[in-house]
This record gives structure tokens, sequence and C-alpha cells, in this order.
């Protein structure tokens, strides 16, 4: 078929003979836009299109708003609106036509009206609101092609807030005689769930009618809507898989009609959707993915049709085989059809089959090593794309005997590559092996250096931070970190004594960094040729101000006496008086500095990096400052998201449905309405960060700690690199003696120089042998086991206290990435042209100096280790066959004796609360183990038991507990290592909630080994809401109130009322008192207000009124998600009460 | 899930632009700048898959036309080959022989057909009969509705 269209297609003459017999009894070429068309086509330049697309819009302007013109004209000026629209010119007039031409057009006028409000308007233009009566309408109408019209409409684009205006009407259409109005009203469905996910809770079982939909295309319509949710909660749609697999087994049958089939092949798409859902049901779930064996092994069997459809299949197939609980003989199978995928002729189809290679590597190596002549192929194929795909695979086989060799083919792309993200992703990932696998200080140095220069600006943040962090920890020998840091002062000189101009911004910043604080360590060289090095960097007009201030920091490193105080000097001159406040103080300081010798020491001193740093990361010590400038007329400082608000108050329509009536009902706080924030923004201003202030007056519990601060906002976040989350293998290779070191050197010198040669065979096969080693059969045994022996070279110390804060780390983040952040802070909000250098001596003093900063960020990379290990050591323990990985809904059969028995070895300290029932978790050979959870005021215990019901004891045992959602902390003093034979060991940990989600899950790995026998694990998962983690706040009406106003993420939503009672309000807010542990803070009238905390201190408000029947909620938090989140409880406490 | 379908030409002229994300005018002239020289670009025998940020870039040649189709970092991109290669069927059906002309002269056809295709970036039919059925019943009604008024408009 596709080769008869392109025939076709071909055949055609040349664009615009406008004389061929073809097709053209539907060239409108008499139109107005035929003639439009034309015309455009006949300009030579861009500049006449200009002007002619210009006089169109005129004219189409001038008889759009012309009351005499007809809808039926209207129909055809909105078609050249929409054309003028294409080739980029605005009509932004027309849109608002286009609105009304959908809303009084007759019915085939009403399809371009709508077609033009599609293109025209995004899904949050204010005009949209204006279609909604008119969706309204034509829902209504008895002309079936007006319902398709505006549900086509509503499933393409719908203004959030309004969903509840249409909802019903697009509920009842699901059960409209017509499939096609099923069917699109099941994609309007979808749509809503996608942007508003809580809107549409309560129709989730009218998802399963249209899954049992007796029309094939409202099922495969409901199959979106499931993938989605499967997606975010696979464990909540378990007792689905059989239905899907049956419904799969009938399309592969091909018992579906004729209608469905695509090129001979039932039903591509919905097969494809359905292997979707399936891999993420399978996932990690033996007893679910048994179910699906069978079918998977027909899919593979029934695509045998060489046409890309089948491919498209096979592949799905493949990947779901992959995810799913491992068969070996499916494996196997998959294992072939990835072969048949990477040996292809067809570019596309080996292209994918690098992308299953990459995919299935983690877990099968040896595939890698199969097809390792192909992918040498690939590493040299003229297209970039197949290239880059095979940099991927071969990043996820890296280790440390071929990181060289890696990394080598992988710079060589950076230098041809001319796409900044795949730049920016790729030099992550070298970064990341360097770290890792780096064979030497040279290699090392000089490979970052590399990544500078070709990552460049582009490139994410934090590789030089933690580069300049990794250098100034060191690694355990003292006598490798002085090498290390000497190869990198040296490399770096001569890197300034050549063309420094060409060096990008961020490597100059590394370089001046380095200089400044190793350059000391080469005792030949004298800081005076340093700091002229650095003096010329300041002169170059490509060096950006950022880049001026690390250097002239370096500098006043370096500054110590002799030489350097001329040259100092001379800098001091020439920017003393610069405009720029920041380096001004830069040049202040090394003036004072560099005449000072002891107080630079003080300010300054050598060898300090280790002494951890304290930062006052409130600036309370601006207090006295702030005051006196308020008190002197200066205008309150006002948090982002407050002046966003405002200034949209005041340009735009409100469309809050209730936005003025709280604070007017209560009129007794001290604040004000929303428009007239000055009162409220004094005692935020001043209450916000000082909490000593704060509390003068009155002494509640309120707790503020986790408010969004009104100073001391970081400005800078860093910004985690997509590369981490990729989990990735580390293939693990023993300690390397000397001889295997000198081997895989030699294997690196060996590596060919491409290009040219005359044994092109023979230069593959040693290419192959460098870049698959380590891959052999005993690593891949390894892989299953234990994931710890890897050696990393740049294994970060371990020191400092564990406990640092996810605050801290962000300081220190931003601290690394500018010259004191907190300086520039100061300069820029405070001081204007009247910088003292008292003032600027003193605020060094308090703040933090570059130089200083690793050691606060000690803390930060203990706690990233234990993180990453995690990560590695998961995915091999998943694949473990002894592992049973079960969830609390298959044992829900909980020995009563045995929970009894449980709960006698509760802790002591939380013999007063009382606790959830146990629920066994996992079962594995004689281990057994159980969890429950209390309730403590500002946290959650998690108690794990661990049963060991063998009759020997079980020792090295190793329990650790991981949640994205939460913040998981061990309690006990010291951790379990063995448990008796018969007997119980308790652990419990303190949770408290990260990133709020309607449920948070904990995930838990145990491993542990008997007397005489192999190492074992399990896997289990613990799955809490998120009301065990709300508790009450206590505040006051005024506390209310200035609350309200500060936080930025707000939520609404109409919930159903508890009618039965004579004060309707106040009983629904004391059913949700009682079951989500609100406060409620004061009932007014037809309003409420309710505040509670997430543990801990992360503070919620919700204000309710009562209209025309329902519960009108409002919930705010300077939390994201928690209001989202909050409402789904509320609106489930309601319902089932 | 789609994320937007482009049309152009081989001079980099747009002929149909849809968009099933939520983007700003500024950025959707950028990414129809980018895509277009970039695809324009592609050697004649590479592989018909490219990468634009966090989105999958499929596109596919057919005569003077390129068809240009982003979708996400999880969807399949053999399959969205197909759904290029199944819009062209349709709008073949429908003009009979479709054209580059057939489309720039009546875009506001092909998108209706589109808009019987795909809903919000999901495939919502892939039944060339069915979405005939559905386009011409529409197509008769505005017949009908133009007999009607055959008198001139002005």
């Amino acid at each position: 078929m596709s080769d008869v269209v392109e025939k076709t297609l071909t055949a055609l003459p040349s664009l615009l003979s406008l004389d061929s017999q073809s097709g053209s009894t539907k060239l409108s070429s008499t139109s107005k836009l035929g003639n439009l068309i034309r015309g455009i086509t006949e300009l030579t330049s861009k500049h006449e299109e200009e002007k002619l697309i210009q006089r169109e819009l005129v004219s189409i302007k001038e008889q759009v708003s012309s009351p005499n013109t007809s809808m039926r004209q209207m129909k055809e000026l909105m078609v050249r609106a929409i054309y003028c629209e294409m080739l980029g010119y605005e009509a932004s007039f027309s849109y608002i036509h286009a609105i009304k031409l959908a809303q009084q057009g007759t019915a085939l006028e009403k399809r371009v009206g709508y077609l033009a409000v599609s293109l025209f308007l995004n899904e949050s233009h204010e005009l949209l609101l204006l279609l909604v009566n008119t969706v309204l309408k034509d829902l209504q109408s008895t002309n079936l092609i007006e319902v398709c019209m505006a549900l086509t409409v509503v499933s393409q684009m719908f203004p959030k807030d309004m969903i509840p205006a249409i909802l019903p009407l697009v509920e009842e259409k699901l059960n409209h005689p017509k499939e096609i109005i099923r069917r699109k009203a099941v994609l309007a469905l979808y749509k809503f769930y996608l942007i508003a996910p809580n809107q549409v809770q309560h129709i989730h079982n009218k998802f399963r009618k249209a899954l049992c939909d007796k029309d094939p295309g409202v099922m495969t319509a409901s199959l979106h809507i499931y993938l989605q949710m499967i997606q975010e909660n696979p464990e909540g749609y378990k007792d689905l898989t059989a239905s899907f697999v049956t419904i799969l087994k009938q399309v592969v049958g091909g018992k579906l009609p004729m209608d469905f089939n695509y090129h001979s092949v039932p039903a591509p798409w919905l097969q494809i959707q359905l292997l979707r859902i399936l891999a993420f049901l399978g996932k990690n779930d033996q007893s679910t993915s048994e179910i699906m064996y069978e079918v998977l092994d027909e899919s593979l069997r029934r695509a045998e049709i060489n046409h890309n459809i089948t491919y498209a299949i096979l592949y799905e197939c493949v990947k779901c085989i992959y995810t799913i609980h491992p068969k070996s003989e499916l494996l196997e199978k998959a294992a072939k059809c990835i072969g048949n995928f990477v040996l292809s002729s067809k570019i596309n189809l080996k292209y994918l089959g690098l992308k299953a290679l990459t995919y299935v590597v983690q877990q099968d190596p040896k595939l890698a090593l199969q097809h390792q002549m192909t992918i040498i192929e690939c590493l040299d194929h003229p297209d970039l794309i197949i290239k880059r795909e095979t940099l991927e695979l071969l990043f996820r086989i890296t280790n440390a005997q071929n990181v060289t060799v890696i990394v080598e083919k992988m710079l060589d792309f950076l230098h041809v590559n001319k796409d900044d993200y795949t730049t920016i992703n790729l030099v992550g990932k070298v970064a990341e092996l360097a770290e890792k696998y780096a064979p030497d200080n040279e290699w090392f140095i000089e490979t970052m250096s590399t990544v500078f220069s070709v990552g460049g600006d582009v490139m994410q943040p934090d590789i030089p931070n933690s580069f300049l962090k990794l250098l100034s920890e060191g690694f355990d020998s003292v006598e490798e970190d002085r090498k290390l840091r000497l190869f990198a002062v040296d490399s770096y000189v001569s890197l300034l004594q050549g063309e420094p101009g060409k060096l990008p911004q961020r490597f100059l910043q590394v370089i001046s960094w380095v200089l400044g604080e190793y350059s000391n360590l080469r005792e030949e060289l004298e800081a005076a040729t340093v700091l002229r090095l650095l003096a010329k960097l300041l002169d170059m007009k490509s060096t950006s101000s950022e880049t001026k201030s690390w250097v002239l920091m370096a500098m006043t490193k370096l500054c110590d006496g002799g030489a350097g105080v001329s040259v100092a000097r001379e800098v001091c001159e020439t920017y003393g008086s610069s405009l720029d406040t920041v380096l001004r103080q830069r040049a202040q300081e090394l003036q004072h500095l560099s005449q000072d010798c002891e107080l630079r020491a003080r300010v300054l001193p050598r060898d300090a990096s280790l002494e951890p740093l304290e930062v006052d990361s409130s600036l309370s010590f601006l207090d006295g400052f702030v005051s006196e400038a308020l008190a002197a007329g200066a205008a309150p400082y006002k948090p982002p998201h407050q002046r966003q608000e405002e200034l949209a108050q005041e340009k735009a329509l409100s469309l809050q449905p209730y936005g003025l009536s709280l604070p007017i009902s209560m009129s007794s706080c001290s604040i004000a309405d929303r428009q007239s924030p000055t009162l409220l923004s004094v005692s935020s201003g001043l209450s916000g960060d000082s909490p000593d202030l704060s509390h003068k007056g009155s002494s509640t519990t309120l707790k503020l700690d986790g408010v969004k601060r009104v100073w001391g906002r970081e400005g800078y976040l860093a910004q985690k690199e997509l590369v981490e989350e990729s989990v990735h293998v580390e293939v693990p290779s023993p300690l390397r003696s000397p001889s295997q070191q000198g081997e895989a050197d030699g294997l690196h010198s060996q590596t060919p120089t491409p290009v040219s040669s005359p044994q092109p065979e023979q230069e593959k096969q040693q290419l192959a042998s460098s870049l698959f080693v380590g891959l052999g059969s005993q690593s891949s045994v390894c892989l299953m086991g234990k994931s710890e022996s890897t050696t990393q070279r740049f294994r970060r110390k371990a020191k400092g206290p564990v406990s640092s804060s996810g605050a801290s780390e962000q300081i220190s983040n931003s601290l690394v990435s500018t010259p004191s952040t907190a300086n520039n802070l100061l300069c820029n909000n405070l001081l204007d042209a009247t910088i003292t250098s008292d003032l600027a001596a003193s605020s060094l003093e308090q703040t933090s100096e570059p130089s200083q900063v690793p050691a606060a960020a000690n803390g930060t990379c203990d706690v990233e280790l234990p993180d990453s290990d995690m990560k590695e050591s998961s995915p091999s323990l998943i694949r473990d066959n002894a592992v049973v990985a079960a969830d609390p809904a298959l044992h829900e059969d909980p020995d009563k004796l045995k929970d009894l028995c449980l709960s006698s070895h509760l802790p002591a300290e939380f013999s007063g609360l009382s606790h959830s029932e146990i629920t066994p978790l996992c079962t594995n050979q004689s281990l057994d183990i159980s969890a429950c959870h209390l309730q403590k005021e500002d946290s959650l215990a998690l108690v794990v038991f661990m049963y060991n019901s063998s009759d020997s004891d079980i020792q090295q045992i190793l329990l650790e507990l991981n949640s994205i959602e939460l913040e998981v902390a061990c309690v006990c003093d010291s951790p379990v290592q063995e448990v008796k034979s018969d007997s119980v060991a308790v652990c419990w940990y303190s949770l408290t909630v990260k990133r709020p989600s309607v449920h948070v899950e904990v995930v838990g790995v145990v491993s542990y080994q008997f007397p005489a026998g192999t190492p074992q694990s399990a896997q289990f998962s613990y799955k809490l809401p998120l009301t065990s983690f709300i508790r009450p706040l206590t505040v006051s009406t005024e506390e209310y109130g200035a609350m309200w106003l500060d936080f930025s993420h707000d939520t609404k939503q109409k919930l159903t009322l508890i009618s039965d009672g004579q004060e309707p309000l106040t009983d629904s807010l004391n059913v949700l008192k009682k079951k989500l542990q609100l406060h409620v803070v004061e009932i007014i009238g037809m309003e409420g207000i309710v505040a509670c905390r997430l543990v801990r201190d992360q503070p919620c408000l919700m204000h309710c009124r009562l209209h025309a029947g329902t519960l009108s909620v409002w919930l705010r938090s300077p939390v994201p998600d928690l209001p989202d989140c909050l409402m789904y409880h509320c609106q489930r406490a309601l319902q089932e009460h | 899930m789609i994320r937007f379908l482009l049309l152009f030409s081989r001079q980099g002229k747009l002929r149909l632009q849809k968009w099933f994300m939520s983007v700003s005018e500024r950025e959707k002239k950028k990414i129809i700048r980018d895509m277009t020289t970039t695809v324009l670009a592609r050697q004649p025998r590479s592989c018909n898959f490219l990468h634009w940020k966090d989105l999958k870039i499929i596109y596919k040649r057919y005569a003077s036309l390129y068809f240009c189709l982003a979708i996400g970092n999880q969807d399949n991109e053999l399959i969205a080959l197909e759904v290029i290669q199944r819009y062209v069927e349709l709008l073949d059906k429908y003009f009979g022989n479709v054209c580059e002309l057939d489309i720039i002269f009546n875009f506001e056809k092909a998108y209706f057909i589109l808009d019987e295709f795909l809903i919000g970036g999901e495939i919502q039919e892939t039944s060339k009969q069915i979405v005939n059925r559905a386009i011409d019943a529409s197509d008769m009604l505005q017949e009908t509705m133009e007999e009607y008024m055959s008198k001139p408009a002005f």
C-alpha cells in the first residue's frame, strides 16, 4: 500500500502546476484561500510574503469584526486565519471569532469553528472558558455529529477547573447506544484523568464497564486509562491481569472483526497496549507473571510476517518478557528475537535491536558478547543516531577494564555531535564513568578536562561541583590525593599557558579554584606566576563576570606577599571601581587581604577544608538590618509567588469562585484581604525566618520549620542529573593485581586508531576484545550474588555525621557553584553603591568561602553513598531466583496467635501507643518478616519483626529499607545481625514524609545467611496511606490567616456533603477530624477553617464553604502535591462515611 | 502518547501541525524550526528515528512531504511509524491518490481526518472504513447544507 501512495505522490508534476489532472477537482483553486495560497507560492522573498500576509490579515480582521459577515463567510475566514497562523503569523484577533463560530454556526460551520479553536488555543488559554457553554449545549444535542464534535474538542483541550461542569454529561455518554460516542467519551475521560486525576476518581468503576464494553473499539480506548493507572499503581490492578491476558489471547488468536486488522495483523495497537500493561503488572511479581507466560509465548510465535508492524509487536513482547519475572524458556526466545533485530539489514530494526540490547544487558551481559561484532560495526556507523545508541549500550557494560576504550569512543562522538541535549547527557555519563572506574590520576584529570572543554557551559552544574568535591575531600590515601591534585595543577597551568580564551567559562572556574587551592603543592611554581596567569584571564573579553569573581577569589588565596602583592594591587585598581558589585567586593577583599597577612590567614586558612562549616541559612543576622529598613519605610519583602499572585490579580479575570470571602468573614484577624497584603507582609517579613521574633507574642505550638522562608530561600537548587536515574549494572571486578593492570593498559595501547588500516577485521577483533573484557561468564554469576566488590578508585571517604539535612546539601551545592552565594546576595540586596569595606570584611567572617565549602558538603556524600549502593544492588536482587517478593494482599490469613506473639516483642518505648495490625510481608524459607506501624507525634514508627522458624541461627542479616516518598531513619541502637533459631528480632524505624503521595510505600531488602549456606535475600514492601502521617495542627485564626497567604500550592474541589444531620458543615468537618486527624480551627456560619500538618512540620490548611449543597474545599500548603493528596483522602473519608 | 505531528515539504514549508501537548507559541516555532532543519538534513539511508530532548521523533518521507511525529520515551517507535503510514492511507482513501496539493488546499479536511484518527495524542480508530464513515457522515451534512444554501454568500 505504501508503495502505491509513494508512487502516486512522486508521479505528481512539480509543485503547483495547477493544470494537473489528478485531484484538481478538489482544489478549490477559485476560492479566496486558493488565491492566497497561490499568491504566496508565486512570491520569491520572505519579505514579500510577510507583506502579503499582513495585508491578508488586515482584510480578515476587517471582515470578522463586521456585523454583516455571515457565519458561512466566517467559516471561510477562519480557514484563512488558520492558514496564516500555520505560516507563523499571529492572528489572535480571530480566536474569539472561532469560539463564536463554534457557538453559533450550524453543524458544518461549527466543525470549522471547533477545529480553529483546537488549533489556535492551548489548554491554559483564558478564552477557552468561553467555550464551556457551547460544549455543554452540544453534548446535550440530539445530533450525533454535534455530540461527536464536542467530545472531540473536549478530549483535546479543556480547562481543568471546568471539568466538573461537563463531567456528568460525558459520563452519561458512556451508556450511549452508538459505539463511536462511547469511545470518544472514554477518551475524553482519559484526558480528564491525565490533567486532573482527582476529578474522575469516583468513576473508576465506570472505567471497568468500558473495559468490558461489547465493542472492541471502546474497550481499546479504555486501555489508555488503564495503562496510565497501572503505571502509577500496579498493585491496585493485579486482579485484572487475567482479563488482560484473555483479551490478548483473543486478539492474537484472530477473534476480532476484520475491521481491526492492519495489514492483516490483528489489532496491533491493541496488542502493544496490552503488552505494555502486562509488563507493568508482572514486574517483580512472580505469581502475576506466571499468568502471562503462555500468551507471551503465543505472541512471539504468531508474529511471523515480515512487516514493520509485526516487529513492533515483537519488540514490545521482548521488552515485556525482560521486565516481568523471568522464565528461562521465554528469555531464550526473546534473546533470539533480539538477535534478529540486531542482525537485520533494515536500519530501523538494527536501531531497535541496539535499544533492546541496552535494555536487557543488565540482566544478561552475555547477550552483548554474542553480538559484539555487530556492536563494533554500529560504533562506526555513519548515522549518528545509531552510533549514539551504541554508546548508550556500551555505557551499560562499562567496567574498570574497558573504561578507557569506551570513554574514548564517547569523547570521539562528543567532538562531532552538535545537539546540546545529547552532549549534556553524554558528558554526564563520561563524568560518571571517569569517577567510577578511572585507572589512574592522569587519565582521570585528562578525561575530566575534555569533559569540561566539550561539555562547556551546557553541562549539568553538578559535574564540576562533584569534581571539585572529589578533589578536596580526597580518598583513602593522602599520598594519592596529593598526586592527583598536583597533576591537576600541572595540567591546568599548562592549559592557561596555552590558549585559555578557548576554554568554556565553567572550565575556567574549575581551573581557578584548583589553582587557588592547590598550586602551593607544586613548590617550584611561584605564586606570582600563577597570579599572572590568572590575571590574564581577567583581561580577556570573553570572560564572564561570574568567572572573574572565581578568578579573584583564587587570587585572594594566592597573594602571599612578595611579587604577588603587586599583581594584586594592579588588579584591584582595575576592579575596585567596577560597576559589578560582586566583582568590586571581590577586588576589595583581595586588596585588604593581600595587605593583611594575619587577617588572611584567619579568613582563608590553609588546609582548613576539613573542618566542618556552619552556615546560617536563615540569615538571621540580618534581622536588625531588615527591621531598621522597615522602620525607615522600606517596602516589606514579599515572596515571589505572592508577588506573582498580586500581579495576576491586577491583570487577569478573577477565576476563583470564592477568593475573597474567607478573610472578610474573619474580620477579627489582623491580616486584611488578599489585595492589601502590606500589613500581613510586615509580620511575615519579620517572622518568617527568625523564630525568636515570631514567637515573641504567642506561646503556641505552631511550628513553621517546614514553611517557606521569607529570607534565605535558596536561589539555587542543585539539579540532579537525569543520567543518574538510569539504573546500571556494575560488573564486579576483583581488586586488580599489578599484572592485571598492566594487561588492561596493554589492551588499551593496542587499541588501534581507526581509519585506514590494512587489516580492518583484525582491528575490529582487537577493539572487541578491549571493549568486552570483564563480561565473561564468571562475572555474570557474580552479578547475581553480591555487587559490592567493584573496585572504585575514587570511592569517597566516609566522614562526618550521617544526618545531614537536605537543606544543607542544597546550600553547600550552591556555594560550590558560585563563590559564596550568601555574599552575593548580601551585595545585591542590601548594598547598592556604598559598599564599605568594613561590612565586606565582617560578612566574610560570617559567611563561607568556597575554599571551606567542601568540608560542609561532607555529609552529602555520605547520604548519597548508601543510596547508590542500594540502586546498584537492587536489580540483581530482584532477578535472583531465590527471591520471594510477596505483597501483603497475598497473605491475608495472618495467624492470630503469631500476631499476639509478635506484639509482645514490641519495643518498650512503644508500649503506650496502639499499633496497627501486624502484617506478614514475606516468607522466605525460614525467615518470616512482618511489620506494623505506630503513630507518634512527630513521625510514624515502623516496626519490622524477623522470625526465624528454622533450627539453625541466621547470620549476617542486613536489612535495608528505602522509599521514594519517605525519609527512613533507623532508630534501634544496633542493627540486628543475627536471629537465633525460633526467635524473633525486631528493628524499628522512624518514617517522615519527603514527598507527599496518596499512598506511600517502603521497600525493603533483607539479605542473610545460614551458617552453612549461601547468601539469600528477600524483598518486601509495606504500603501506607498518607493519612497515617497527618497530625492535627493547633493554630489560632490569626495565625491561620497569616499562614494561608504564605502558601503557594493549592487545590480546590467540591466534595459531597454529609447532609443527614442538622448541621451538615459541622458534621462533615467532624468526620474529617475523626478520620484524618485534622484540627478544626473555627467554624463561622457557612465557612469553616481546618489545619493539619504532615509529619514533621509541613502544614496544610483547609478552607471549607457550604455552597449549593456541596462542600467547596480549598487546600493550601507550602508543599507541592500535599493539597492534592489530602484532597483525595478527604473525598474518600466523606464518601465512605 | 503522541506529542505532536508536523507535516512539512522538502523546502521546509509547514503544511500541517497538530499539538497534543501544551506549548507556548514561541516554543512551537522553535520546535518546528528544529524539526525541519534536523529532519531535512538527514541522509537518505539513515534510520527514521531521532532524539529531541526527552522525546523520540519518528519521521517518514512520502514524495515531497515529510511526516514527523513526536512520541514519549516509553512508546514504541515502529508502531509510530505505522501511525504515519495509516494516516497517509486515510488521506489517500479520502482524496483518492493524495498529493501534497490536496493537503495544501484542503488542509482543514486533513485536520478533520486526523481528528477522527488520533485524539488527544492517542489512537482513536485504526480502521480505515470506520474513519471514512465518520468523515463521510460529517461531510454529507456539509454537502446537504451547502446545497441548501447554494445561493452566493454575498
